[in-house]
């Protein structure tokens, strides 16, 4: 087990979906996005809604609300650009966000078994507890990467 | 940790596409996988119904000499509403022949993005890749996604039931006069 004190701060950018606070490790964020056309086509993939194009990419914006907060966050249209990790590479994916985000410092406390998949850890602000969000175990992707992501999960890395 | 880059940035190669539309939706895929662009009227007198309970998406064929093509409804493949298909792509190299609304126009693609990971299901096998065409975003259909091998040999099979129904049905017309 590794205790906060051992780990260090680091920094976390604090979203807000609805009325609770996640946070994400900052060295995974690339940008924080204002409102842009997203681009839909067919495909059979939940929780991705469609493309955003952003700096000549192809970035898919993945709906985490539903997850994280039982239902679909329409008042938003920020885009939190995250690198997600998958077995061999890592790649951009937006997530729908208010435009209510704050960067951290914080010592994070690793996450235990009895957490969500999708939570990597712990960090105290403001008095309240907040969620560090492990962004492989929240967003599709091949089934062979996911035990890649657990492990990064359990290092305290999105 | 390295960042997935598209498909073949390095040199400006360009490749023509058809941009087509499927029950409104835009779709592209490269002119030279299209072999032929035929209208459904003209198809008329060499296509025969095929039934085949486990893929509505393929309802006809069209007689090419020896081989049959499968018509492919576009509609039903990408689970969009049906619309009546005007046009058929019959696509190289394939057993598929697509039946689409209509063609928007040709274009240029200069850049191809792989289809990002978080997309994994079907539609991998569906689309080549995304390309930015006009400030949107496009996607290229794979002519070999239409119809897997299996889906193929189930077609081939009803094809062939369908044969020998006829065939025993003319038998027994013949004994009866």
């Amino acid at each position: 087990m590794t205790f906060p004190a051992e780990r260090g701060a680091q920094s976390f950018v604090l979203l807000r979906l609805d009325d609770r606070r996640f946070a994400v490790a900052a060295v995974h964020i690339a940008e924080l996005v204002s409102p842009s056309r997203i681009f839909r086509f067919p495909h059979r993939t939940e929780k991705v809604e469609g493309v955003i194009l952003r700096r000549g990419r192809i970035v898919p914006v993945c709906d985490i609300a539903e997850t994280l907060i039982g239902k679909s966050f329409q008042a938003r249209r920020f885009y939190l650009i995250v690198l997600r990790r998958y077995a061999t590479n890592a790649e951009w994916v937006a997530l729908p966000v208010t435009g209510e985000c704050e960067l951290i410092t914080a010592e994070m406390t690793t996450a235990s078994e009895i957490d969500a998949p999708y939570v990597a850890g712990w960090i105290s602000h403001d008095g309240n507890v907040i969620e560090v969000l492990n962004v492989g175990m929240l967003t599709p992707g091949p089934i062979e990467s996911e035990a890649l992501n657990g492990a990064f999960a359990m290092q305290g890395a999105p | 940790m390295r960042l997935a880059t598209p498909i073949g940035p390095r040199a400006q190669r360009t490749e023509q596409i058809i941009l087509f539309r499927v029950s409104g939706q835009l779709f592209g895929v490269s002119a030279a996988s299209v072999q032929e662009v035929r209208s459904v009227d003209s198809l008329a007198g060499s296509a025969a119904d095929i039934s085949s309970p486990s893929l509505q998406k393929v309802r006809h064929i069209v007689r090419r000499g020896d081989t049959s093509l499968f018509v492919v409804n576009g509609a039903l493949h990408f689970g969009l509403p049906v619309t009546p298909g005007t046009l058929v792509f019959v696509l190289r190299r394939t057993r598929t022949a697509l039946l689409v609304d209509g063609i928007e126009k040709m274009s240029t693609m200069t850049r191809l993005q792989a289809l990002p990971q978080a997309f994994c299901h079907e539609e991998r096998q569906w689309y080549r890749g995304l390309t930015a065409v006009d400030q949107g975003v496009i996607p290229v259909v794979n002519p070999d996604g239409f119809l897997t091998a299996e889906e193929v040999a189930l077609l081939e099979e009803s094809l062939i039931l369908a044969t020998t129904a006829k065939t025993d049905q003319t038998r027994q017309m013949e004994l009866l006069q």
